[in-house]
């Protein structure tokens, strides 16, 4: 958790890549669950959110 | 003067050719080249991509080809995203997604741990079982329409056999209840064989010393199984899940030959929904914004697809 969070504050791709496919699946599963109106409501801004992140992301530098 | 491709090529070049290119850079004579693909792209790809986002923002309807469009902003989203039966259409495609990719990644892992192991006839088999994968998705639609028959359907019978049930006292494409299932075991039975491919690939690349590292150390079989077998065919697994969940994410030709989407709207996917919202309903300007929602969800699950590829590429 540690790594994960001194990844993102040092703008690495990894941790960077891997909250945006969190957010990716979660925008997915919003768009899909039988629960709530609303989450299928917002699961368009979600998935979106997420994938444009994942395409700025993957151009961050590497771990080392 | 060496003998290289290079200077091959060069003697090859026809005369009026190379008088005609001398003096030109590398980098123009390599845009030459690349140019009508690039073209090609744009115009099948891009301008369609960048004028459905255009159109997403309109009310445009492609059968009132006089009426000037009208730029309305977010409503065909707003109006998408809050439509309860747009919502029900995503779960009937959730509901077709989550049991074929659970049932393909069982019945698939475990056909290729059996076809991984060596016994006779192995390679005959394994043709057998690719063969659902080579047929037509529209082929295969059609005569699983005839094997669920509740008068001659083969289904019909085979459950009948096992259950005890009269044949003709179910029908599968029919019934509010099992037109869901029929689609899922129908995809299940067409797909499983690419699962079951990427798992033997996933199997294969398994060095044996692992293996008989373990059986020095003594572990059992269902030790090797579960910290060998499982954890290096994981990413294979995931993989597989990808690609099985954007394409069953995009399905349609297979569940419109089947069941056409419904009875009522109970196996209506979101790719059959959009069909009909813009050629049926022609509301084009609504079925552009709907083309975007999916569009970016597929795109979204492909990034992570590329990942997963990339992992495994890796190894």
């Amino acid at each position: 958790m540690r790594t994960f969070l001194t990844g993102l504050m040092r703008l690495r791709r990894g941790p960077w890549e891997m909250l945006a496919t969190i957010i990716i699946a979660l925008g997915v599963f919003m768009l899909m669950q039988p629960f709530v109106l609303w989450a299928f409501t917002y699961s368009f801004i979600t998935t979106l959110v997420g994938t444009v992140m994942f395409i700025i992301v993957s151009h961050f530098p590497e771990d080392e | 003067m060496t003998d290289t491709i290079a200077n091959r090529a060069a003697k090859a070049t026809p005369q009026k050719v190379a008088r005609k290119i001398k003096g030109l850079s590398d980098r123009a004579i390599a845009w030459i080249f690349v140019a009508p693909t690039i073209f090609l792209l744009l115009a099948i790809n891009i301008f369609p991509l960048i004028w459905t986002i255009q159109l997403s923002f309109t009310n445009y309807k492609a059968n009132r080809l006089n009426r000037e469009p009208e730029f309305i902003g977010l409503r065909n989203y707003e109006r998408i995203l809050t439509d309860s039966d747009i919502w029900l259409n995503m779960q009937a495609t959730a509901h077709f997604l989550f049991w074929t990719i659970a049932l393909q990644v069982l019945i698939g892992f475990t056909l290729a741990w059996l076809i991984n192991k060596k016994f006779k006839g192995n390679d005959l088999w394994t043709t057998i079982i690719v063969l659902p994968m080579m047929l037509s998705p529209a082929v295969v639609g059609n005569f699983w329409k005839f094997l669920y028959q509740p008068q001659i359907g083969l289904f019909n019978y085979i459950v009948a056999f096992f259950t005890g049930k009269d044949p003709s006292s179910f029908e599968m494409l029919g019934s509010v209840q099992l037109a869901p299932w029929s689609i899922v075991i129908v995809d299940t039975w067409m797909w499983t064989p690419f699962v079951m491919l990427i798992c033997l690939a996933g199997l294969r690349s398994i060095p044996d010393y692992i293996y008989e590292a373990a059986e020095v150390d003594r572990a059992s079989k269902l030790r090797q199984f579960f910290t060998i077998t499982i954890p290096m065919v994981l990413p294979f697994l995931m993989l597989a899940v990808l690609f099985r969940g954007i394409e069953n994410f995009k399905m349609f030709d297979l569940v419109v030959q089947l069941t056409g989407g419904g009875p009522g709207s109970t196996t209506e996917l979101t790719s059959i929904n959009l069909k009909r919202e813009a050629f049926e309903k022609w509301r084009t300007g609504y079925a552009s914004a709907y083309a975007i929602i999916l569009f970016v969800t597929v795109f979204g699950l492909a990034s992570i697809y590329v990942k997963a590829l990339n992992k495994v590429k890796e190894r």
